[in-house]
C-alpha cells in the first residue's frame, strides 16, 4: 500500500507496526508530530513527559516491563536525556527500546546546532539513520529486533529534511505486531546499577558492541550501488539524497547503520572505486571512521561541517575539488543591483498574551540595546519559546536565552555576582514544568531575590499546541488533572505570587514594580490564553484617525496588525482584540470597533 | 509524464502548506514519485513560509536546486520577489495579488517594493509572470481563505493532469463546509489560466 508520509509520520507508523506499546516525549521540532501521530493510534499508551529525561525513564520503565517502547525527541532534548541514555544502555533492556533523536542542521527551530552521531559512539548504542520516509518507516521495525537481540537501546536519528519532508512510503495494510504481555521480572543484577552490579554491565556493553560490529556488515539496508568506478561516495541520511543528485553516475554506499561501522563493508567498498569521498552534514563522523581504516578519504575539505547541506552546496564544493568540471559562469549577470527587500522575521502574532509583559519590560527597565545596562536597568533573562521573539526590535526586552529552564539559574547567578540591577527571569508554562521548577527550588533555597515570570498561556504553543502538565489535557486531548502553576510555585516556597491578566498592563507593571522592590523570591504569572487557540475573536480594535497624532507609540508593541496607512496608525483584519494597543496610546484614539 | 519542481512560497497562515500538501498527494495518487519539504522556521503565523513540491519518475532531494524552479507560486507578491533567484531561465512565476508588509518595512528603513520594482526582480529570470487576481476570484466564490486554490487552479493548467484528477483528490481532502467554494476557486484559477494562455 503506497501512502505520501512525513519522516515523522513513517517513524511513528514503523513503531506502531512494530508493536511499541508504550511512547513518550516532549514536544521539539523538528520530532513534535512523532508522538502526535502515535496519540492518534489504538492499542499503545502514549504520553507528553514533562520533559526529554522522564521521557525517556518512561520508556526504560516500560521495556523492563517486557514490552516495546519509544522516547522521542529533538537534539537538544537528548543533552536533557542524556543520563537516563546512558545508564539504559548500561542497563539494558527487555523490551525494545527506541530513542529518536531528530537534529536541526541549520538550526531552523532551535537554540543551537549539535550532531547527535556522537552520542551514538558516546553511550556505545546502535544508531540507525534514514534517508527518506520509507527508510523511517523500515527502521522502526530493524531498531526494536536489534534492540532486543543485543540487550540495548537503539537510537533513530532522522534530521529535519527527513523528520519534515514527505515522501512516497509503501507500508503493510495492517498492525501485525501485537504488544507484548507485560510482566516484570525480579533481576537486581541488571537493574540496580550499584558499582558492583554496574562493574558486570560494563563488560556487557563492550561485548555487545563487538557482536553489533558483524551484525552490521551484513545489514540490509545499507547497500552499495557500483557504478563508474572512478569516484565512491560514502554517504548517510539525507546527505545521501543531495549526493545523488550531484554525483549522477558515481558509485555509492548508503549507510543506515552509522554506529557501529561496517568496517569491512568499507574496506570492499574502498577496494571496487578509485577514490573514496564522503558527503555527510555537520561533523566529520563518517569521514574520521574511514581514515581511521587507514582508507584515504575526503570530505570535509570540500564540505562544510556548520549548517544545512543542500545540493548547490555540495556542488559547488565538489567543483571546488576537482570533482566534477566547473561550470560555466552564469550567462547573463543581472543588470541591475538587487533591491534590498525588507525581512520577513519571525514575530510574536497580532493578539499574543505575551507582548503584554514583554512592552511593560521594555518600558520599565531596559533603555538601552548593546553595552553596560545603565542603573535603575533590569536585567532580563530568558528562556525557550515564542516569548523569545521578543528579543527583536521593537520590543527587544530580553537579554538571555540559553537552554530550557536556563532564565532562573542564569538570574540566580547574576544576582549573587552582586550586579546592582533589577534581575527577572521570563519563561512559559510549559518550560516552567519542563525544568523551571528545580531553579526555582534554588532561588528559594538560596534566597536569591529574582522576579520570576511565567508567560503562563496554557498551552506548548511554539511546537503546535501540546498539551503539558499545567494545562490538563493529555497527549489524547482528554482531561486529566493539571498541576496548577501557583500551587506548584507556593508549593516550593515562594511567598510573594501575583497572578495578574497578560492583557492588562497596568496590573503587569504594578506586580512588577512592586516585586521587583521585594528583597525575597518573587513570581508573577501572567496569564491569558494563546491567539491561535482561542476560537471566540474578541471585537477588533480600530484607529481613530481623527485623534492619531501619528507618535507611533502602538508600533512599539510590535503587533503585526498594525501598520501605517499615509503615515497614520493602521489596524488591518488580523486583529485579535488583545487591546494592548489601546492601553499604548497617549492619545487614547484606538478604540474598539464595534461596526 | 512530466516532471514539475514547484516552490511555492508566502506567508504563515495563508494556505501555502495546504497546497504544497494537495499537490504532493495528486503527484502520488497519479504515479509520480513526489518529495516535498516546508520550511517554516518558527513561523507560526507572519513568518515567510517555502514550500517545495517535486513530481519525477525518481526524485532524489527534497529542496529544489537554487536556478531549478520550474513554477514560483508566490502567495504573496513580496515573497514572490524573494524567491525569484531560484527560477530557472524562462521558468513560470504565478503571483497571487496578495501584500503582506512585514513589520521591519512598517518601522524599518526598506519600504515595501512596488509591483512594478518587484515584477522587474523577476524579470531578471523570466518574462512568463501571471499577476492572478486571487483575491477577488476567492471573494467572488464565497471564500476569502481559498487563495491557495485559485493559485492551484491557475498552475494545474501548465501541468499534464486532467482538471478532474485534481478535483478528485481534493474532494478527498476538503472539509465539506469549504468544498464547494474551494473546487470553484480552483476551477475559476483554472479558467484563469485558460484565457491568459490562449
Amino acid at each position: 500500500m503506497k501512502q505520501l508520509l512525513s519522516g515523522n509520520e513513517a517513524l511513528a507508523l514503523g513503531a506502531w507496526h512494530a508493536g511499541v506499546a508504550v511512547a513518550a516525549a516532549y514536544p521539539g521540532t523538528p520530532s513534535t508530530e512523532i508522538l502526535q501521530e502515535l496519540a492518534k493510534m489504538d492499542g499503545i499508551y502514549v504520553e507528553w513527559s514533562t520533559n526529554e529525561k522522564v521521557a525517556l525513564e518512561v520508556a526504560m520503565g516500560a521495556s523492563y516491563a517486557g514490552v516495546r517502547a519509544l522516547a522521542s525527541m529533538k537534539h537538544v532534548g537528548l543533552n536533557v536525556a542524556a543520563d537516563p541514555f546512558f545508564a539504559v544502555s548500561t542497563t539494558g533492556i527487555i523490551g525494545g527500546l527506541v530513542v529518536v533523536s531528530a537534529d536541526d542542521p541549520g538550526e531552523h527551530s532551535s537554540q543551537g546546532e549539535q550532531d547527535n552521531r556522537h552520542f551514538a559512539r558516546f553511550a556505545k548504542v546502535p544508531m540507525l539513520e534514514p534517508a527518506d520516509s520509507q527508510d523511517a518507516y523500515d527502521v522502526m521495525g530493524w531498531a526494536y529486533a536489534i534492540s532486543e537481540e543485543f540487550d540495548t537501546p537503539v537510537l533513530v536519528r532522522p534530521t529535519t529534511r527527513i523528520s519534515h519532508c514527505k515522501t512516497v512510503v509503501e507500508v503493510d495494510p495492517e498492525r501485525k505486531a501485537v504488544p507484548a504481555q507485560p510482566q516484570f521480572r525480579r533481576a537486581p543484577a541488571k537493574y540496580v546499577m550499584v558499582p558492583s552490579n554496574a562493574r558486570v554491565r560494563r563488560l556487557a556493553m563492550e561485548e555487545r558492541i563487538v557482536k553489533l560490529h558483524d551484525y552490521v556488515e551484513t545489514f540490509p539496508m545499507n547497500k552499495m550501488l557500483l557504478a563508474d568506478r572512478k569516484l565512491g561516495v560514502i554517504s548517510s541520511g539525507v546527505a545521501y539524497q543531495y549526493a545523488r543528485e550531484v554525483f549522477k553516475d558515481a558509485s555509492f554506499l548508503k549507510l543506515v547503520t552509522t554506529y557501529p561501522f561496517p568496517s569491512e563493508l568499507i574496506r570492499r567498498f574502498a577496494r571496487e572505486v578509485d577514490q573514496v569521498i564522503v558527503i555527510e552534514e555537520l561533523d566529520p563522523y563518517l569521514e574520521d571512521e574511514v581514515r581511521r581504516l587507514g582508507i584515504p578519504v575526503r570530505g570535509k575539505e570540500f564540505i562544510p561541517l556548520i549548517g544545512e547541506l543542500t545540493v548547490e552546496i555540495a556542488e559547488n564544493g565538489a567543483v571546488q575539488a576537482g570533482l566534477l568540471p566547473g561550470k560555466r559562469p552564469a550567462s547573463a549577470p543581472a543588470t541591475e543591483a538587487p533591491l534590498p527587500l525588507p525581512l520577513r522575521r519571525p514575530q510574536l502574532c497580532a493578539g499574543c498574551p505575551h507582548v503584554g509583559t514583554e512592552y511593560v519590560l521594555r518600558k520599565l527597565g531596559l533603555r538601552t540595546n548593546e553595552g553596560p545596562v545603565q542603573k535603575g536597568d533590569f536585567v532580563v533573562t530568558s528562556d525557550i519559546g515564542c516569548y523569545t521573539l521578543g528579543v527583536y526590535p521593537p520590543l527587544a526586552a530580553l537579554d538571555t536565552c540559553a537552554c530550557m529552564g536556563a532564565s532562573i539559574g542564569h538570574a540566580i547567578g547574576l544576582k549573587k555576582a552582586g550586579i546592582p540591577n533589577k534581575v527577572v527571569a521570563v519563561l512559559g508554562d510549559s518550560t516552567f514544568m519542563h525544568s523551571g521548577i528545580t531553579g526555582l527550588v534554588d532561588a528559594v533555597y538560596n534566597q536569591a531575590s529574582i522576579t520570576v515570570i511565567i508567560l503562563d498561556n496554557e498551552t506548548t504553543a511554539m511546537t503546535g499546541h501540546q498539551g503539558h502538565p499545567g494545562t490538563g489535557i493529555s497527549a489524547r486531548g482528554l482531561k486529566t488533572q493539571a498541576v496548577k502553576l501557583e500551587d506548584v510555585v507556593r508549593g516550593v516556597g515562594v511567598r510573594d505570587v501575583n497572578i495578574v491578566s497578560a492583557f492588562d498592563l497596568a496590573e503587569i507593571e504594578s506586580a512588577i514594580r512592586k516585586c521587583t522592590e521585594n528583597d525575597e523570591p518573587s513570581v508573577i504569572i501572567a496569564r491569558g490564553p494563546c491567539t491561535l487557540a482561542v476560537k471566540t475573536r474578541r471585537t477588533p480594535f480600530a484607529v481613530d484617525t481623527e485623534e492619531c497624532t501619528s507618535c507611533y507609540v502602538c508600533l512599539d508593541t510590535g503587533c503585526p496588525a498594525i501598520s501605517l496607512v499615509d503615515d497614520r496608525a493602521h489596524i488591518d483584519e488580523s486583529c485579535a482584540g488583545c487591546g494592548v494597543c489601546a492601553q499604548v496610546c497617549p492619545q487614547e484614539a484606538i478604540l474598539e470597533d464595534k461596526r | 509524464m512530466n516532471n514539475a519542481n514547484v516552490l511555492m512560497v508566502g506567508v504563515g497562515g495563508h494556505g501555502v502548506i495546504l497546497a504544497s500538501d494537495a499537490m504532493a498527494e495528486i503527484g502520488t495518487i497519479n504515479g509520480y514519485d513526489v518529495k516535498k519539504t516546508d520550511s517554516m522556521g518558527m513561523a507560526q503565523r507572519g513568518g515567510s513560509v517555502v514550500s517545495h513540491v517535486r513530481w519525477g519518475e525518481h526524485v532524489f532531494a527534497p529542496m529544489i536546486k537554487k536556478g531549478e524552479v520550474d513554477f514560483l507560486m508566490g502567495f504573496e507578491e513580496l515573497e514572490a520577489a524573494r524567491w525569484a533567484p531560484c527560477l530557472k531561465s524562462g521558468g513560470v512565476a504565478i503571483v497571487a495579488d496578495v501584500v503582506v508588509i512585514p513589520i521591519s518595512a512598517v518601522s524599518g528603513k526598506i519600504p515595501y517594493p512596488t509591483w512594478e520594482q518587484m515584477r522587474g526582480i523577476l524579470e531578471q529570470y523570466t518574462d512568463r509572470i501571471y499577476l492572478i487576481p486571487a483575491t477577488r476570484i476567492s471573494r467572488e466564490v464565497g471564500n476569502p481563505r481559498a487563495v491557495n486554490m485559485v493559485m492551484l487552479g491557475f498552475l494545474s493548467a501548465f501541468l499534464d493532469l486532467e482538471r478532474e484528477a485534481w478535483t478528485e483528490t481534493m474532494r478527498r481532502r476538503l472539509p465539506p463546509k469549504f468544498m464547494e467554494s474551494s473546487i470553484e476557486a480552483f476551477n475559476r484559477g483554472a479558467d484563469e489560466a485558460g484565457a491568459v494562455l490562449r
